[in-house]
């Protein structure tokens, strides 16, 4: 194994622009490593080997012809099959578009091309981003690399296993109530969900139109803030898109290495994220994360946010009703597998219905018949516009929280990575898993994921959740960075070294590592 | 398809009162799509005009027509609708293969424009004024072609084509409230009705407002109530009755149709249904219910659209004339009488005339050269007048007959120039030779020399039978190939005699 694949992004972009290393040679110890363990961890749908070192080479060519390139320019990612890419199939992790290759890339993707880095493949995901386990994926589970029987959070299980088992330093994700962060949690790395409109939607499959939001996967904060920084930004195409001028995130990131940048920062402790139905040991690395934060100087005060408790009813109406209408265009008629009803009439209508029957797993179905429910007549106002109503409460205790504070924590997730199968059987169990990252999508304000240790009881990453005010994605980046090097000191290292060595399966990597 | 019983018109206005309601969809004319940036044009191959937008490509994301909005809020304001402050797009969902997301984008209880009035006359010089309920922005659906069937209809088809070019073309939906005390007037109030709004939206520019293309589509809600009862009836929809005639026609048809349903004693069935041309009749389509579920909710993926006040109405400054009272203004200034009005305006040639007029033509001398010559000439070759000869081109050559130059046959004879691009028409005089002769010497050596041939008649004119002079002056306007005032030929005719 090439210690290539052990370094951050940042480092890796620094070493490419001095010479010291090509990013063939970066994205060919990248794909060795996929290779040599992907058959297990499974956090590919696809591995774009050739394209891969095409690029890479192009890159390196340019650089030797004196080209002045970004930060990442030559840094291998892996992408969530939930983006629209040209060149590779997108499906995100349905059977209803096994194969399909689009036409066109997502706005990100575009971005990630643009600043030359090298896309290795598209990640695994449960199926249209529904779930908190990869379980829903058509293509079988991604193993969480710190244990293979346990999950690795979901719906973008395939992107955080692939940064935390270093078979990418980089991914993209998007999170819908979570799906970002809490596979951050459960896995050790790092993920952001940036502020509503902060990056551009275009071309990622819609789950829930006003709650999906793109974002950076990593091992580092600073890795990713620089990755944020490429796909950031206003985009004509998405007309939820924020106009707003960014600040730089990597240098947001970089201020909070320097000393003493978390004193008098004022932490905010959400009452309702945290205690009751949380794991002791989850419970106890937050309580040893906020003293370690008041003693380098922030200031920890305790906010209420009463509705927060009504966040996971109002999550479970809108979702599904958006869903319900965003999948309606999964007909068989323009792209996707299409399926012949066995015998009767072959009218489009009843093609439509075998198509869906026969494409979309029983977590979609449920989903799209609770949206359908919920947005029929008579039921639109006590379902659909209650929810939107609790959305609104919810906004409202973010903005009377951030009156008094600066940033707001909680646990990422109540527990460490479940094992297989545990909750398929409890959807509502499933469901509250999310119970600490859905408001901020209910609210708009961005959220990151970040490592805090290790919980006692059972070995396992736990992860600590920090949001800030809507627009404000740079001040968790700040906060994060100044935080993560605490706990590296602390824990004498980065999280993810303790994390088991991955043995290659011999056997089937030639074989399976494309899928 | 079987023929419907029909009652009387006559009979069925005696027992039942007609209720209207109409929803014309007016097709814009933007450069580009309602919600992505593909070209809103007609003719091209199929499915070339599409994108991941247009197509419901997984990804897709719409993006407001600005183009749109501006065109749907000068429309609003030209049906005299408050324009909202507040509006927001809504998902109508439904599966169908023409519209490719299985949901329109339109617009549900928050439409950007809505309590406007439009009063039209009728022939009979009554007024009605129809209350607009609302107009609002959707996008267009597709274009299936059904295949393999004897009939190009769906029943019986093997397959059916979908070209997307249409879909995402920007339309406003307008939506009447209840018309009733049509009456009689009914079938006449429908087709005026279209006719209005039509005329609105082409003097506005929005749409190309052609309706044999499709650019203005109606469909008309029709139910009787029986005279006396303050029950209204059940409706039926009866779409996309794509002429003015037919328009008229099809309002008619169903009064009867339902009239003779309800005294049979059956009921009418709450329906779409469709409109024949060949037949003159209208057919069952799906059963329509107002439990119909669309799940309307607002549409995610777009912002809500605020018009500021102060741009509102820097539009409604753009507004032209409102046609109605433009054509009553003409029609004084011109001094036309009705009969002669309606037939400019009937001939579709207001424009032009106005413009020949704008150009120095005399009021009647415009309308008798639009109407009379230059309509000849395109009836006879299958095209429009404006097609033919530009206005100003017509009020040229209006100003060389007003001059003396040319005598209407020579105008003639100039107007078949210009349309055969020889110029404009002082050109065409100078190339073809065709001015009047007014040089008097040259006139007098041609009487001499019919005098001269003719002594006979001379002789006669100097015994004052004067009406002998008409052989001389036929043998003068010939030898001048007609290129001569007869009456001053004849003068001169006169004056020579006397010698």
């Amino acid at each position: 194994m090439s210690d290539l694949i052990k370094l951050p992004a940042a480092t890796l972009g620094a070493m490419l622009s001095d010479g010291s290393v090509s990013a063939v040679e970066v994205t060919r110890a990248h794909l060795d490593h996929i290779d040599a363990v992907d058959a297990d961890i499974h956090a590919f749908l696809h591995v774009a080997r050739q394209s891969a070192l095409d690029t890479a080479a192009a890159v390196d060519a340019r650089r030797g012809a004196g080209e002045e390139l970004g930060p990442l320019a030559g840094v291998p990612i892996a992408i969530k099959d939930v983006l629209a890419t040209r060149d590779m199939p997108t499906t995100s992790g349905s059977k209803i578009l096994e194969g399909w290759i689009p036409p066109y890339d997502a706005t990100v993707v575009a971005r990630l091309r643009a600043a030359d880095l090298v896309p290795l493949g598209k990640t695994n995901m449960d199926e249209f981003a529904m779930g908190s386990s990869t379980e829903h994926s058509a293509y079988g589970p991604t193993r969480n690399p710190w244990d293979l029987e346990r999950i690795p959070g979901g719906s973008g299980g395939g992107s955080a296993a692939a940064v935390s088992a270093f078979e990418a330093p980089l991914a993209l994700g998007s999170d819908t109530g979570g799906s970002i962060r809490q596979p951050a949690a459960v896995t050790g790395s790092v993920g952001v969900k940036p502020t509503y409109g902060g990056v551009s939607r275009y071309g990622a499959i819609a789950l829930a139109s006003s709650l999906d939001q793109v974002g950076p996967v990593s091992r580092t904060v600073l890795d990713s803030a620089l990755l944020h920084d490429v796909i950031g930004g206003y985009d004509p195409l998405d007309s939820t898109s924020l106009t707003s001028a960014w600040p730089s995130m990597a240098a947001a990131a970089q201020a909070g290495l320097a000393d003493g940048a978390l004193a008098g920062m004022r932490v905010g402790v959400v009452k309702e994220l945290n205690g009751a139905g949380f794991q002791a040991g989850v419970t106890q690395r937050f309580e040893e994360t906020l003293a370690l934060l008041s003693a380098a100087g922030a200031e920890i005060v305790e906010v209420s946010a009463p509705n927060f408790e009504y966040a996971v009813a109002a999550y479970y109406l809108i979702l599904p009703a958006e869903a319900s209408s965003n999948l309606a265009r999964f007909d068989s008629v323009r792209f996707g597998i299409r399926v012949n009803p066995e015998d009767g009439p072959l009218t489009s209508e009843r093609v439509m219905a075998a198509t869906r029957e026969a494409g979309f797993g029983p977590e979609v179905k449920r989903r799209i018949i609770l949206g359908t429910y919920a947005l029929s007549a008579g039921y639109y106002d006590a379902y659909y516009g209650s929810a939107q109503k609790v959305r609104t409460l919810i906004q409202r205790d973010f903005d009377a929280a951030f009156e008094s504070v600066d940033v707001l924590v909680s646990p990422s997730a109540p527990t460490t990575a479940f094992r297989f199968g545990e909750k398929l059987a409890d959807p509502m169990a499933m469901y509250l898993n999310d119970i600490t990252t859905i408001p901020a999508n209910l609210a708009g304000v961005p959220g990151m994921g970040l490592p805090m240790g290790l919980a006692p009881e059972d070995g396992l990453p736990t992860g600590l959740q920090v949001m800030a005010p809507a627009g404000e994605d740079a001040r968790l980046y700040t906060f994060g960075a100044a935080l993560e090097q605490l706990l590296e000191a602390s824990w004498g290292g980065p999280l993810l070294s303790q994390a088991p060595v991955l043995t290659p399966t011999e056997m089937f990597a030639s074989e399976e590592g494309a899928v | 398809m079987a023929k419907a019983r029909l009652m009387d018109l006559d009979k069925a206005l005696e027992l039942y009162e007609p209720v209207l309601g109409f929803e014309v969809h007016v097709e814009l004319n933007t450069k580009t799509k309602m919600f992505c940036g593909c070209a809103n044009e007609f003719g091209q191959g199929a499915n070339t005009n599409t994108c991941p937008t247009c197509l419901g490509l997984p990804g897709g994301l719409p993006q407001v027509n600005q183009q749109a909005i501006e065109s749907s809020i000068r429309l609003g304001l030209a049906l005299g609708c408050e324009i909202a402050e507040y509006s927001r797009f809504a998902r109508k969902n439904y599966f169908y293969p023409d519209t490719a997301k299985n949901f329109q984008t339109s617009q549900y209880d928050e439409p950007i424009a809505f309590n406007g009035a439009l009063t039209i006359e009728l022939e009979s010089g009554r007024e009605v004024t129809i209350e607009i309920e609302r107009a609002h922005m959707e996008d267009d659906a597709g274009k299936l072609t059904h295949k393999g069937g004897a009939t190009g209809r769906i029943h019986g088809a093997e397959y059916s084509l979908v070209d997307y070019n249409r879909g995402g073309v920007p339309l406003v939906e307008i939506v009447t409230r209840m018309i009733e005390g049509g009456e009689a007037d009914s079938p006449e109030i429908a087709k005026t009705y279209v006719a209005s709004v039509r005329e609105i939206v082409k003097a506005l520019g929005v749409s190309n407002a052609r309706m044999e293309e499709g650019n203005v589509r109606c469909d008309v809600n029709l139910s009787l109530r029986p005279r006396g009862s303050g029950q209204l009836g059940t409706r039926t929809e009866t779409k996309n009755v794509n002429s003015l005639r037919s328009i008229e026609r099809a309002v008619r048809y169903e009064i009867q149709r339902q009239a003779a349903v309800l005294e049979a004693g059956g009921t009418i069935t709450q329906e779409t249904r469709h409109w024949h041309e060949d037949t003159g009749m209208t057919s069952p389509g799906r059963p329509k219910s107002d439990a119909d579920d669309y799940r309307y909710f607002p549409e995610p993926d777009l912002v809500p659209v605020a018009p500021s006040r102060e741009w509102v109405e820097e539009l409604r400054a753009t507004l032209p004339e409102p046609p109605a009272a433009r054509r009553k203004r003409l029609q004084a200034e011109w001094g036309f009488t009705a009969l002669e009005f309606q037939d400019v305006v009937n001939s579709e040639l207001l424009d032009l005339v106005e413009a020949t007029i704008a150009a120095g033509a005399s009021a009647p001398a415009a309308r008798k050269w639009w109407t009379g010559e230059i309509a000849r000439l395109a009836n006879a070759q299958g095209v429009a007048a404006d097609t033919l000869v530009a206005p100003a081109q017509v009020a040229a050559l209006i100003e060389l007959v007003d001059a003396g130059t040319l005598t209407d046959r020579l105008a003639r004879q100039v107007l078949e120039g210009v349309i055969a691009g020889e110029g404009t028409p002082v050109e065409v005089v100078e190339k073809r030779g065709l001015a009047v002769v007014s040089d008097d010497t040259a006139l007098i050596a041609a009487i001499d020399e019919a005098l001269a041939a003719q002594p006979d008649v001379l002789a006669k004119i100097r015994d004052g039978k004067v009406q002998a002079a008409g052989a001389v002056i036929g043998a003068v306007m010939k030898a001048m190939k007609g290129q001569a005032d007869a009456a001053r030929v004849r003068e001169l005719v006169l004056e020579r005699s006397a010698g």
